[in-house]
């Protein structure tokens, strides 16, 4: 409350500082210390009455004045009838004039009288208050007073919502203050049909769920074109609606499509490019995350400062340390295993163990929490939708290691060397190319990536040791789906994935719409057993 | 057609499971507690589990061995045979559950379930049951190896799918709605048939039912691989295109080994329950049916006692290690999964047929092949 108090105290000497204001403090035919006066006089109704008339006056000084009626603190002078405030803690109070400020001092025992207010006094003072603080420089304070007035409609706020509207230099503002009007109006049992349908015109523009239920009452409305229009009003906002929950929907399969291209695009080189059937792949998406949390704990041992930064160090250690791992694989296991698919996948399934029980016993069993870095925390709005910028984030991020990887393939030499290993490694083998080399090579880059998804995934996820288990299955769908041998593939069956996935969640709920997307998978390989983008030509004979 | 069906090795394996099966109820129930010979239900219980796996092991090896198809799923069919053994279970405990509900299990009571769902309906039969135990997996077989095998989808992508397939149920096994106790799975169970689950004696008749079942899982495996089905099998796990373009209907073979292999684990899962005490959906983890491959694989693939005797080394090398050094479990299975893949290709069993032959060719100098 003392907020608050401090809040009003500013506004009062911002608002005596703007003259315009100033100039419309005599509307209403009576002043803002005729009414002062008048408010200790008849029961609570007059009381009401008489808030509503101290709003309409606009003067400056009303806002103080009416918070301190709420709060209890307005007492009458019996000695000549002068309306103070009395404030101050308990048996000091100090009392001061309730419009100029004057100090007067302490009051005896028995010299004043509080003017007291009951719940309906105080309802009309918030609204009031509400009303007033339109009129604020401050644009802040005008946003949250229209947004109160919205969703507290009151057929007393039309007039000066009204005023305000035409004062108001901002449109972005004077949209609020015009639909807090409409709801008003709507409110207001009184109002004329025509002005009723023109709010519902206004609502229709703001198009969210409190204009909706706003529309559906209206539907109630004795006037039948009222009626009417709010029908339409309620049709026309509920198509917004399900377009924004269609879009959030998008949105949401995008960021999931995303998280699952990350973990799926190493595998789409090693299992797609290579043939190799790495099951160790989720661990290594799990040591690049390991290798963020552990960049993290340097940093804010001994270098607190660059916590910012943090990622832009985890990425590269993260690529290599998986990288090499993966590179260490393909030269320990997988180079005696080629040709023989299922082989490789139960050795490189062991390794998978080992990688784990490695990560639990350095690191412990529990989760370890990364910290997002601020550009990366908070979210943004667009339209009626929340975007968290991790998410966001991670987004471009899937893209832009997309397209690199894209173009290292088809544009570097490195690339030229894996695509003809892949095509004809014999032909390759006998043109000069270092077939080994561009085996381990190649494995590492997958490897490498999926450590880089691990550093993405440790922004979202919790980095434990069974991190890598929860997405290699999916990861394998991905890729399966997608189509083996084909970058795109992936691309497009992460985002498949993903979308379907979170459009089928709020029919099914999370756990049916995963299941419902394996089943669909499984469904799909029998109608195209080598996924969407399927290689043609002589390397679909193994 | 009995000398066929059973050569040197099965004869040995065969003898031996007929001992294993005398000898241990006997140490469990004639010798008394205290003695060096007596053998507490909890291990007569533990042989029982391992035999299972055994089972389990020979009906990958059946699909794995003799025709080439690596199932990652098949820990489903083990563990829907042992759902089907434990909602019968779950109905023989009758009124004397938690809540004395006469027909809603413990969980379905406090989950406010009005009446039993439709698929719990019949379990409390236990013929009916032991129906269930192979019609569920070999249904879910018959469907999926249909669809896979005729649309031509082989080798990893089979096995990916497979991966998908047990996944996807232990999603769905997971939910609370299912219907089948969620993540706690089906337990507390009292008996089987009247007879008390706790008690040394029926603890000791499921061991040898155990040992029974694997014996007849391994003369059927036998049967099926030595027919000229078999032959069959083991041409298409060579050259599929090339039995298909001889004229076999390959899908047909495939879908049959695939339906009596998920069966022969249905069998083994039914088996599990009674003697663990509990299933959960646990059980549908690939990682499970990951390591059954690998119990063949350690054993030796395609040779069928291979994969009992790996089921039985892998199994008891896990009780003993995680006894020992819960840490080093992981490592050493890890290593075993890379070791045995690079430099035992054919298992235990082709190391010592290494071993033999390299004896036969030269008895002159037996000493230093042996130690090399």
């Amino acid at each position: 409350m003392r907020s608050a108090l401090a809040l009003l105290a500013s506004l009062f000497l911002l608002m005596a500082a703007a003259p315009i204001l100033a100039q419309t403090a005599e509307t209403g035919g009576a002043t803002l210390e005729a009414l002062a006066a008048r408010l200790p006089d008849g029961d609570f109704n007059d009381r009401a009455g008489i808030v509503s008339r101290i709003a309409a006056t606009s003067d400056p000084r009303a806002a103080a004045l009416l918070d301190a009626l709420l709060e209890g603190e307005l007492e009458r002078l019996n000695a000549d009838g002068r309306i103070v405030r009395v404030t101050g803690p308990r048996r000091q109070e100090v009392a001061f004039d309730a419009l100029t400020g004057e100090e007067i001092g302490p009051l005896g025992r028995g010299a004043s009288e509080r003017i007291r207010v009951n719940n309906a006094v105080r309802r009309a003072i918030r609204s009031a208050v509400g009303v007033l603080t339109l009129g604020s420089p401050d644009p802040a304070v005008r946003i949250s007073a229209a947004q109160a007035a919205f969703s507290g409609p009151d057929p007393e706020q039309i007039e000066p919502l009204s005023a305000a509207l035409a004062a108001e230099t901002d449109p972005a503002i004077a949209k609020l203050i015009a639909e807090a009007r409409a709801a008003s109006i709507l409110a207001d049992g009184a109002a004329a049909p025509a002005d009723k349908v023109a709010a519902l015109d206004t609502l229709t523009a703001r198009g969210d769920r409190a204009a909706l239920s706003l529309a559906i009452a209206a539907q109630n409305d004795p006037a039948p074109e009222v009626a009417a229009a709010a029908g339409d009003t309620r049709d026309a906002i509920e198509r917004v609606l399900a377009f924004w929950d269609a879009a959030r929907n998008v949105w949401f399969g995008i960021s999931l499509g995303s998280v699952l291209m990350l973990a799926a695009i190493g595998l789409a080189i090693t299992f797609g490019v290579m043939g190799v059937i790495n099951m160790a792949h989720g661990e290594l998406v799990m040591l690049g995350a390991y290798t963020t949390f552990a960049v993290q704990q340097a940093i804010v041992a001994s270098a607190p400062w660059l916590s910012e930064w943090t990622l832009a160090f985890a990425l590269p250690l993260a690529f290599l340390v998986s990288g090499s791992v993966g590179v260490a694989i393909e030269r320990g296991v997988c180079r005696f295993l080629y040709g023989r698919p299922l082989e490789t996948l139960l050795a490189t399934w062991g390794v998978s163990l080992i990688l784990q029980q490695l990560v639990r016993s350095i690191f412990g069993a529990t989760n370890r929490a990364v910290s997002n870095p601020d550009w990366m925390s908070g979210a943004f709005q667009i339209g009626q939708m929340q975007v968290t910028w991790n998410r966001f984030w991670i987004v471009l991020f899937a893209l832009a290691v997309f397209a690199a990887l894209t173009l290292l393939l088809k544009r570097t030499p490195m690339g030229l060397q894996m695509r003809a290993v892949t095509q004809n490694r014999r032909m390759a083998d006998a043109m000069g190319v270092r077939t080994g080399w561009v085996d381990a090579m190649t494995f590492g880059l997958g490897a490498g990536v999926a450590g880089v998804a691990g550093v993405a995934l440790s922004q979202i996820d919790n980095v434990s040791p069974d991190l890598g288990q929860s997405y290699i299955v999916d990861s394998f769908m991905v890729v399966v789906f997608g189509g083996v041998g084909n970058l795109w593939g992936a691309l497009a069956g992460a985002f498949t994935l993903g979308v379907a996935n979170k459009f089928l969640e709020p029919f099914a709920g999370a756990v049916m719409a995963k299941i419902l997307v394996l089943v669909f998978i499984i469904l799909f390989i029998q109608k195209r057993p080598r996924g969407l983008f399927a290689l043609k030509g002589r390397a679909v004979e193994q | 057609m009995i000398a066929r069906l059973i050569d040197l090795r099965g004869a040995v394996f065969l003898l031996l499971l007929a001992c294993f099966a005398t000898i241990v109820p006997m140490m469990s129930l004639l010798a008394e507690p205290g003695s060096a010979l007596h053998l507490p239900s909890y291990a007569v219980s533990l042989f029982g589990k391992y035999l299972t796996y055994a089972l389990l092991a020979l009906s990958v090896d059946l699909i794995w061995g003799y025709c080439g198809i690596l199932s990652l799923g098949h820990g489903a069919f083990f563990a829907l045979g042992g759902y089907a053994m434990g909602m019968h279970l779950m109905r023989e405990i009758g009124d004397r559950g938690v809540y004395a509900n006469p027909v809603l299990p413990d969980f379905m009571v406090f989950l406010n379930y009005d009446a039993l769902p439709w698929f719990w309906l019949g379990f409390d039969m236990f013929w009916f049951a032991c129906a269930m135990v192979l019609l569920v997996p070999g249904l879910l077989a018959f469907v999926f190896g249909w669809f896979a095998f005729r649309s031509r989808v082989t080798g990893v992508y089979f096995s990916i799918i497979t991966q998908a397939m047990t996944y996807a149920l232990l999603l769905a096994f997971f939910r609370n709605d299912m219907g089948f106790g969620g993540n706690n799975g089906l337990t507390d169970f009292k008996d089987v048939l009247g007879f008390d689950l706790q008690a040394p004696g029926t603890r000791a008749t499921l061991f040898a039912l155990s040992c029974l079942a694997l014996g007849g899982g391994y003369l059927i495996c036998r049967a099926v691989t030595q027919s000229r089905a078999g032959k069959v099998l083991i041409a298409v796990r060579d050259a599929e295109s090339r039995a298909r373009f001889l004229g076999y209907r390959v899908e047909y073979y495939k879908l049959f080994v695939f339906v009596v292999s998920a069966m022969m684990a249905g069998v083994a899962g039914a088996l599990y329950v009674p003697q663990v005490g509990i299933i959960n959906p646990s059980e549908f983890q690939p990682a499970n049916s990951i390591e059954a491959v690998i119990w063949v694989a350690v054993g030796g693939r395609g040779t069928l006692v291979g994969a009992a005797l790996g089921a039985f080394t892998v199994n008891g090398a896990k009780t003993l290690l995680t006894g020992w050094f819960p840490e080093i479990w992981l490592f050493f299975l890890g290593a075993l999964f890379v070791a045995v893949t690079l430099f035992l290709p054919n298992g235990i069993l082709g190391l010592l047929r290494r071993r033999r032959r390299a004896a036969r060719a030269e008895p002159a100098t037996t000493a230093p092949a042996a130690a090399e």
